[in-house]
């Protein structure tokens, strides 16, 4: 049976939906429709007259190659964030998980991160790696190891995607716990009856009955890869060395506000826009049937 | 099969003591009931044995075998939990199949196995089910299937059937026991329920705030009851108890009489006077609740054709002395 409150008339239900609809419309709907509108059009450069190219700006990202480069920069980098955050965060849970004592605390210290701005995260991390000055720096330069991801193109993206990700574990953490402590403890009990040792009776019983859970931090996290890692890299890297860390929302802020090329950074909004779609379309999808099991 | 042999068992969680010290020799193929109210510690004992639970002191051997550090993997037991703890993403089939497969018999047995019990269970039209597409009765039998198909060496049940209505819980209560007399698993079996006790055990286990009041067979145990806390538990109604000062000649010291309702008749003149209260008409029996003087409340089961006395009437009741049974002060038998 579903339980659900019914209204008789129509205008208290409006009432009641209307705050979040005034802020959709302002801050979605409406800046929405401006790049879409924007992406049809040039403007000159004094910003006076726009000019309609149609689907001219589309066209020509697609056959620009720094713009492939960049998704295929974003795709590196969002696979990196979503497995390096999902990876630790499953692997401290499942510690959480067998802890019992002292788990409160665990977990307290484990969700601080999330409570940090990614541009303050990123400066943190900024600092440590500082290759002057930085601590982390210093201490591979003892090992051997001459840190410079200023330069080095592979280092600044190991850079942007742990600054990234560290954030993102403590709630990578929290939902994988909630996950692992809704599996009944008599179901793991009897498989360690069975015979399963801890290894097996992760693979053959929680990872199959985590899977929910997985998928939907899988989808969140490739949102947030994608979208809501640009103060991080601001403050990093903005976007270098050579464009290395360039991912495509990064792209829509250099090309539109560094570039002034602001149609063709219009056309790019209007492409992520898409994108974020089709996720969360997906997302909402599969979280209908939950329970796939 | 094996042998299970308890050695001064004793089991605290942090500063509270749970299991005082358990002694028991449980013989192969035996039915061993463990009953006693809600917090007794009868799950943790079983989980002791299962090796869910470390062991405070004492010992479990399996067969001989001390197995007190051994993981619940190497113990050779299999387990039916309360909830019954299926894999809920498995379908019938690879529940029961699931530790035959870590355990690498090879695929034709496995199928063969898991058929024999699919079909002494009745489950072979859901094999493929997944568990939330069962029933109660249905989920309770695969976690059966699911304990046969490896052939271990001790069978624990921890109340297995206490999610069931009523009635299946009495079919379920047979099957049960045919199927362990066939196999002739030595079995371990957790109950509050002292009919189900009653009914399945060769020998059992009253346990009373973590200490073993009682073993022995049921009939034995409910004719010979040890404590004033065993007459109490077993059997129902459950036995009556007097102080010992009220019906003259007690001895002292504080203690009471138990006699259960089967003993007690209503006559014009006995040892005690009691007021009645209702009677319940049973069909086969009559079971009629009085009130004593000192307020105690005093039940007498008789048979459907003798007269029922009306509500208020004062009645005397009497007994053999033969069936009474004496307890001290710190309800010991005497
Ligand atoms: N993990 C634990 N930590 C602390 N105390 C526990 C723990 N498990 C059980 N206990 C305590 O041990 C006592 C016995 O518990 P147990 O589960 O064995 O009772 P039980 O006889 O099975 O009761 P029930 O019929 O309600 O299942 C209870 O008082 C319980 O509170
Ligand atoms: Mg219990």
């Amino acid at each position: 049976m579903e339980k659900r409150v019914t209204f008789k008339g129509i205008w208290l239900p409006l009432l009641l939906v209307l705050p979040q609809i005034l802020i959709t419309a302002v801050f979605f709907f409406y800046p929405a429709g401006q790049a879409i509108y924007q992406s049809l059009f040039i403007p000159d450069p004094f910003g006076l007259s726009m000019q309609w190219v149609g689907l001219g700006n589309f066209e020509y990202l697609l056959s620009d190659r720094y713009y492939r480069a960049s998704f295929l920069t974003t795709a590196i980098f969002s696979i990196l964030v979503t497995v390096v955050s999902m990876g630790v965060a499953l692997y401290l849970a499942v510690l959480a998980d067998r802890l019992i004592k002292g788990s409160g605390t665990y977990r307290t210290l484990l969700i601080w991160p999330y409570a940090v701005a990614p541009a303050v995260a990123g400066v943190l991390w900024l600092f440590m790696f500082n290759t002057r000055v930085g601590v982390v720096t210093w201490y591979l330069g003892l090992l051997g190891y001459d840190w410079n991801h200023v330069l080095n193109e592979g280092e600044a993206m190991g850079l942007v995607v742990v600054a990234s990700a560290w954030g993102r574990i403590s709630y990578n953490f929290l939902f994988f716990l909630a996950g692992l402590q809704a599996i009944p403890k008599s179901v793991i009990e009897a498989a360690a009856i069975d015979g399963a040792r801890f290894w097996t009776r992760f693979r053959t019983i929680v990872w199959p009955l985590l899977s929910p859970t997985t998928f939907f931090l899988l989808v969140v996290n490739i949102i947030y890869a994608f979208f809501e890692t640009f103060g991080v890299i601001h403050t990093i890297t903005s976007g270098g060395p050579q464009q290395a860390t360039t991912i495509l929302v990064y792209k829509v802020y250099s090309d539109g506000f560094v570039g002034q090329d602001l149609g063709s950074s219009a056309a790019q909004s209007v492409i992520l826009l898409a994108i974020v779609s089709v996720l969360t379309v997906v997302q909402f999808k599969y979280i209908e049937r939950r329970v796939h099991y | 099969m094996a042998t299970v042999t308890l050695k001064n068992l004793k089991k605290s969680f942090g500063p509270t003591d749970v299991i005082h010290g358990i002694d028991m020799d449980i013989a192969d193929g035996e039915f061993v009931v463990i009953v006693g109210p809600s917090g007794c510690g009868k799950s943790t004992l079983l989980r002791m044995v299962a090796g869910l639970e470390t062991v405070t002191s004492g010992e479990v051997q399996i067969d001989g075998r001390v197995v007190n550090n051994e993981e619940p993997m190497d113990r050779d037991i299999a387990m039916v939990f309360q909830n019954y703890a299926l894999y809920p993403h498995m379908s019938v089939f690879d529940n029961m199949a699931y530790g035959l497969k870590i355990a690498k018999v090879p695929k034709p047995e496995i199928a063969d196995r898991v058929a024999t019990a699919a079909k002494l269970l009745q489950l072979e039209p859901y094999l493929q089910r997944k568990p939330r597409e069962l029933s109660g009765g249905q989920r309770q039998r695969v976690a059966m299937g699911r304990a046969i198909v490896r052939k271990p060496a001790v069978f624990l049940f921890d109340e297995p059937l206490s999610n069931l209505d009523a009635k299946l819980r009495v079919q379920m209560r047979l099957e049960i026991k045919q199927l362990q007399r066939e196999l002739g698993v030595t079995s371990l079996y957790v109950t509050h329920d002292q009919v189900e006790a009653m009914t399945l055990a060769d020998r059992m286990i009253v346990m009373n705030a973590g200490v073993a009041d009682q073993i022995g067979a049921p009939l034995d145990v409910y004719a010979n009851p040890a404590t004033e806390f065993v007459a109490g538990f077993i059997g129902s109604p459950p036995t009556n108890f007097i102080d010992a000062a009220l019906i003259g000649g007690g001895g002292g010291g504080g203690g009471r009489i138990g006699i259960r309702p089967e003993h007690v008749r209503l006559t014009d003149q006995g040892q005690l006077e009691a007021v009645v209260g209702y009677a319940e008409a049973l069909g086969a029996e009559t079971l009629i609740h009085l009130r004593a003087k000192d307020g105690g409340q005093i039940t007498v089961r008789q048979d459907a054709g003798q007269p029922i006395p009306h509500e208020g009437q004062t009645c005397a009741l009497d007994w053999d002395t033969a069936q009474v049974m004496r307890f001290d002060a710190n309800g010991m038998r005497q």
